[in-house]
């Protein structure tokens, strides 16, 4: 008898408990195409993280994937993202600016300018490199075709573009006009614009045009993967790249409505975590925590890297300069 | 039975036919065609398919995202096609059966939605409903979501398919001219009745045809659906994005086996549209020996 | 106000009521909203912007390429549309079946199939490279995927036509004397003529806005390969929503404008 009251009293104290503590969360996670199985993976990770200490919770996360200027203009018309994690920050910087859903010092609240993880520009050559490829300045080579997607339409085609151009301003002492006139030469070797990255890939892989690949460097990574080990491809390292940084951020006002503040901040807050950064490191992002790169340094060639804030002045110097309307790309184009 | 008569059907029949070599010729000419530009596109999709085997196919149909997005493109075919037909036969009955100022203008405007691409088409919807648009304000306010939701996918599937029944039957119509609907009116029919034991028997195919198109454009819609849809995983997509997703994401044949399983979706319908014909020409037959 | 053909038939207003209200809340008031979005920029910024000389370049190939598949389309979708009618042969029913496929499969689909197929080391384009030209990244090969993605609408307008003419009239003026160009020119194109222009219109209006099949297919360079609605994008992407929907307003207008020739010229045919 006395046994069946506490037995009661225990359920009852659980479910009260429970009832006070636990709660169900949905979060909507608006992120850029090659990051799916990154945050497939990560998502698993958060969900077991979250739990350890909220035993109650029940959560949910939703993805969402596009292009990371699509996306970002699906946030700013309405998308109710909690955490948006897109290809660069000037994607953000828009939301911030446009929507009005989140502070425009948003990349100054996380650690290392908002980004957990990192990655660069390298070439994906046709196996045994018969161009024999090594650096940039290869590219502007006779016969040599490259491919890489529009920067008007792709995110990654921006990163792409400006770790040329550094080449072209380091080759030439600083040089900004003979920095155009390599960029210029550069996209004479281009026969293909194609809207995307995954574009781009599909025209250099299945359809076998151009000898080199312009890819981000976990994209290169995917492609020799999903070849299946054909063998078909090699990576080639140059001597400079670019540090491309995909940023990450909560937007507060959606967040605030849907009752997702703290977890959603927790969400982002947990990829700096060692274990986040393993999961980042195993789907080919450079990862900043010191330790993890050590453990992964083997897979992850070390080349000199610019940066878009200290050489480019960032997105919102970048952006208008070189990818608006009438900017450098513009001109490469306008001047044939 | 005289020997003129026999000459007249033969060279009736050889009028209906044409030469036997042209007639070989356009035969020939129409199987070139159709495997150049129609076949072997659509081989390419299933073989790519199907590469990995049977397997791998059903395995991507029956996955959680895919059986989400299927069940919302039928919701949006379901919703939309009705809808577009009830506006077909209105729009194709006073543009064919009257004649006022404007009518050029109307046909125009019906035929409007095809030249408008889809990226304008699916943007438009946001201008209105988005949160910046002109609605967006109100709209949140009251908390309610039309872009990015099932109200916006709809829409736009909408916009993209409102010419194919009007413009299947505008034509058809005309052909066809007033005079059995007169003289129903004029045996003391009502409105209906005309419609119905009139109309209707003489534009089926029409609209079959019409009904066809639609429900293949609808599900198949992808740009304009993409634009008002979120991509939201399991939540806002329809099959043509899942297929682009899939595909962005390097799952090179879940991509092709969804598309596949939207073609054969799509040949469904077009045999069940096969059969109804055949059935319905059936029991023409059968009624006429009576 | 309205001149009706035939004062017995009912239901003029409630029709054309309908189609009005209908097509004002899904089609018109949307693109309204576009024209007013546009509205925002004066007459000089607009000019400036649909006269940009790329956009210039991408209007003609836009406009050109839709033409010339509008065209191949007329031509084949009608053949196609009197062989499935006319004869009856081995796989007729097939090729039936499967002309509307196009529709049901999503563009980008189709883009890619064909881009695989063309492209200069695809089944169909190596031929090609071996004649020492190229179909992929060419306008041949935006054409190439503009007829493939409009090829149902001519074969589907013409079709029930087609099937409805009686072929009594056909085989009378055959038994008449009149050759078969005669029957042709005299019976068929007059019965076929608007429902063909009807198609034809369809498929060129499509040809001009598709973007999903092209993009991948067209090689999308300034000048040469990139289409009007691949600007719209690049201008959405820099955030250029008044930009993009002031092409989208010369889109619309141009478009609107060759219908509604086409359209005035079917009438002219209608009431000889």
């Amino acid at each position: 008898m006395s046994l069946r009251r506490y037995a009661l009293a225990a359920l009852a104290s659980a479910i009260f408990a429970g009832s006070a503590v636990a709660k169900d969360y949905e979060l909507l996670n608006v992120s850029y195409d090659p990051t799916r199985e990154l945050y497939q993976d990560y998502n698993t990770e958060f969900t077991h993280f979250w739990k350890a200490s909220h035993p109650g919770d029940n959560v949910k996360i939703q993805q969402s994937h596009g292009g990371s200027g699509k996306q970002a203009r699906g946030v700013i018309d309405g998308l109710r993202a909690d955490v948006v994690t897109l290809a660069l920050a000037g994607d953000i910087d828009e939301v911030a600016k446009l929507g009005k859903t989140l502070p425009e010092n948003w990349q100054t609240r996380l650690p290392d300018a908002s980004t957990p993880y990192t990655s660069t520009i390298v070439f994906l050559v046709r196996k045994g490199n018969p161009k024999g490829i090594k650096d940039w300045g290869d590219l502007t080579k006779d016969g040599v075709s490259v491919i890489t997607p529009n920067p008007k339409t792709s995110g990654g085609a921006r990163w792409n573009f400006l770790a040329a151009y550094a080449y072209g301003l380091k080759a030439n002492g600083g040089n900004e006009e003979k920095a155009k006139e390599y960029v210029k030469e550069l996209f004479k070797h281009v026969p293909v614009l194609d809207t995307g990255a995954r574009g781009s890939t599909i025209t250099f892989v299945n359809n076998g045009q151009g000898d080199v690949l312009l890819a981000w460097e976990n994209e290169a990574f995917l492609a020799l993967k999903e070849d299946g080990g054909n063998d078909k491809f090699d990576i080639v390292v140059p001597s400079l790249s670019i540090l491309a940084e995909p940023p990450v951020a909560v937007v507060d006002k959606n967040a605030e409505k849907k009752g997702n503040s703290e977890i959603a901040k927790a969400y982002l807050e947990h990829l700096y975590s060692p274990a986040g950064q393993e999961i980042a490191a195993k789907n080919f992002y450079r990862p900043r925590d010191a330790a993890v790169a050590a453990k992964y340094a083997q897979q992850f060639p070390k080349l000199e890297l610019v940066t878009i804030d200290k050489d480019f002045g960032g997105w919102k110097t970048a952006q208008p300069k070189f990818f608006n309307d009438g900017g450098v790309f513009d001109q490469i184009y306008q001047a044939q | 039975m005289s020997s003129s008569t026999q000459s007249a059907s033969s060279v009736a029949n050889a009028a209906r036919r044409g030469s036997p070599t042209s007639r070989r010729l356009l035969i020939g000419f129409g199987w070139l065609f159709f495997t150049l530009f129609l076949l072997l596109p659509l081989l390419i999709v299933v073989s790519q398919g199907l590469k990995m085997g049977v397997g791998t196919f059903v395995d991507a149909i029956i996955e959680p995202d895919a059986l989400s997005a299927l069940k919302l493109t039928i919701i949006a075919v379901v919703i939309s096609v009705p809808l577009n037909v009830v506006f077909g036969v209105s729009a194709a009955w006073c543009v064919s059966k009257y004649s006022f100022r404007g009518k050029s203008i109307l046909v125009t405007l019906i035929d409007l939605p095809f030249s408008v691409s889809p990226v304008i088409a699916g943007l438009v919807y946001v201008l209105m409903f988005g949160a910046q648009g002109f609605l967006g304000p109100w709209l949140q306010e009251h908390d309610i979501q039309i872009v990015f939701a099932l109200p916006g996918i709809v829409l736009a599937t909408i916009f993209v398919t409102v010419p194919f029944v009007a413009r299947e039957l505008i034509p058809l119509m005309q052909e066809q001219g007033t005079q059995e609907e007169e003289a129903a009116r004029l045996l003391g029919a009502n409105g209906w009745q005309m419609f119905w034991h009139v109309t209707v028997p003489n534009i089926k195919w029409g609209l079959i045809y019409g009904v066809v198109l639609c429900t293949a454009r609808a599900m198949g819609e992808f740009g304009a659906v993409s634009v008002v849809s979120g991509h939201i995983r399991g939540v806002t997509n329809t099959l043509p994005l899942h297929v682009e997703i899939l595909y962005n994401e390097y799952n090179h044949v879940a991509a092709f086996a969804v598309a596949t399983l939207l073609l054969i979706m799509a040949l469904f319908i077009l045999l069940l549209k096969q059969w109804s014909e055949s059935r319905i020409n059936r029991l023409r037959a059968s009624a006429a020996e009576e | 106000m309205s001149r009706r053909i035939s004062p017995v038939i009912p239901g003029f207003g409630l029709t054309l009521g309908y189609t009005l209200v209908y097509l004002s809340l899904i089609v018109l008031i949307p693109l309204a909203a576009m024209f007013v979005h546009a509205a925002q920029l004066t007459w000089d910024q607009f000019w400036a912007i649909v006269t940009a000389p790329r956009v210039l370049a991408a209007l003609q190939l836009s406009f050109g390429t839709a033409f010339v598949a509008a065209i191949i389309n007329g031509i084949i979708g009608t053949v196609l549309a009197w062989v499935l009618v006319r004869y009856t042969f081995p796989g007729r029913k097939v090729i039936d079946a499967m002309i509307d496929l196009p529709f049901a499969l999503p563009t980008a689909v189709a883009g890619i199939a064909l881009t695989a197929l063309y492209a200069p080391n695809g089944w169909i384009g190596q031929f090609a490279t071996d004649l020492g030209f190229k179909i992929a990244y060419t306008p041949m090969g935006i054409t190439l995927a503009l007829t493939f993605v409009t090829l149902p609408f001519v074969v589907r307008t013409v079709q029930p036509v087609l099937a409805d003419i009686p072929r009594e009239i056909e085989e009378a003026a055959a038994c008449l004397g009149a050759k078969p160009l005669q029957v042709f020119r005299y019976i068929l194109v007059p019965a076929l003529l608007p429902a063909w222009l009807t198609g034809f219109a369809l498929a060129f209006a499509r040809g001009v806005g598709e973007y999903g099949s092209v993009i991948f297919i067209a090689g999308n360079m300034p000048f040469k390969t990139e289409i009007l609605p691949l600007l719209i994008m690049v201008k959405l992407d820099q955030y250029d929503y008044t930009g993009a929907t002031a092409i989208g307003v010369m889109m619309l207008v141009v478009s609107f404008i060759l219908l509604l020739i086409i359209n005035l010229i079917q009438r002219r045919i209608e009431k000889p």
